[in-house]
């Protein structure tokens, strides 16, 4: 058994040279990796709406069929949103990802084991789901195979990603729901995100 | 209107209404948790190939898609129950903090004629969560007001930024009853 994987490491290997990629992130530790990857105007960090990261991925996804929709959140909050990937498993976006940082801990509340950790299976849920992929990444070897799936295959694809629980620096991206909003949309879709 | 959308006569027509005016404010994704009162709605907007259509398995689940949809140049209009409003309290702060615009069209259940008393602390609860939510409400009480009223409900979410619900009454649906199977 190898050493957990580094989150930090995890979410800067999927975002490095992202060019057309669109991201969602998580509330919590997933959108502080995301930030420390480097603040960039197609991230939408989410500082509430727990639950909601993967549905927000599955309507930009729909909204932008050409585009490659990247939702990186956490173990607690795909659980919460638990149902969403039935959902997504019905409808099958094909350039809809989800990638879950699962270290089987609510980060932000005092580390308390979410249900990961008591043998949940978050992959074979979204299998269940009929996600065409769903897969669990514990070694390093994995990481760059997942980053191609997540920029070419056909999915819904899902990745539940095996980390430390070990805390990071803290890396705080803007917390102004507006002005992450619509600089995502100018960014997107230039002068239209006026309309 | 189209004439594919006329139905029989015996149907309403204030649901091809609706779906003409989703049409005419550029509505491209339908997300909905089925009601009775929303059945005739949902099939016309299933055929209709220019909408994708979003069966979700909880309401609050359309908050998340609505948002990003309008983060992806895209209109969304969510359809559900008046029981699902309770589910989607939460997701509520991506319209707040965010002027995400929303749109909802919402059949009422324990009000009018319920029969059901498990349908009603939610029914009566919904205006005031709603409007403590932020979410403006218009009432829809006639069929002959279907299209204006969400006309304008639309014109508040898409041009003005904010939430907004169309309650289409129990009265105008014609409250469900059982009372066959006593």
């Amino acid at each position: 058994m190898s050493a957990p994987l580094d989150r930090r490491a995890v979410v800067a290997a999927l975002l490095e040279r992202r060019e057309t990629l669109l991201v969602v992130a998580g509330l919590g530790s997933p959108a502080w990796d995301c930030a420390a990857a480097g603040d960039h105007p197609l991230t939408f960090p989410l500082w509430g709406a727990m639950g909601s990261a993967s549905m927000i991925g599955m309507g930009l996804a729909l909204a932008q069929p050409e585009r490659r929709v990247l939702v990186i959140t956490g173990d607690g909050e795909m659980l919460m949103g638990l149902g969403s990937l039935a959902t997504i498993g019905a409808q099958r976006p094909r350039n809809l990802a989800l990638v879950v940082l699962d270290n089987e801990r609510y980060g932000e509340t005092g580390m308390q084991e979410t249900h990961t950790a008591r043998g949940v299976d978050l992959a074979a849920v979204a299998q269940a789901c009929g996600f065409p992929v769903a897969r669990r990444v514990s070694a390093p070897v994995e990481i760059a195979p997942m980053r191609g799936a997540v920029l070419e295959a056909s999915g819904p694809l899902f990745f539940q990603v095996k980390v430390g629980a070990g805390a990071s620096a803290p890396a705080l991206p803007p917390r102004d729901g507006g002005y992450l909003k619509q600089r995502f949309r100018e960014a997107l879709l230039g002068s239209d995100a006026l309309r | 209107m189209s004439d594919r959308n006329r139905r029989t006569s015996a149907e309403p027509a204030w649901p091809a209404a609706i779906h003409d005016v989703l049409k005419s404010r550029g509505v491209r994704q339908v997300a909905y948790v089925p009601d009775a009162g929303l059945r005739q709605l949902i099939e016309l907007c299933h055929a209709d190939r220019s909408l994708v259509t979003v069966p979700l398995t909880s309401e609050e689940q359309g908050i998340g898609l609505a948002a990003g949809a309008w983060l992806g140049g895209q209109r969304a209009v969510l359809l559900m129950q008046s029981s699902g409003v309770g589910n989607c309290v939460n997701a509520f702060t991506l319209g707040s903090n965010c002027g995400f615009p929303l749109l909802l069209v919402v059949t009422m259940r324990g009000e009018w004629g319920e029969f059901n008393p498990w349908q009603i602390p939610m029914g009566q609860a919904v205006e005031p969560v709603l409007h403590a939510s932020g979410v403006r409400s218009f009432r829809l009480e006639h069929p002959e007001d279907a299209a204006a009223t969400v006309d304008a409900a639309a014109g508040l979410a898409f041009d003005g930024y904010a939430m907004a619900a169309v309650l289409v009454s129990q009265k105008m649906l014609g409250a469900k009853s059982f009372a066959g199977a006593r």
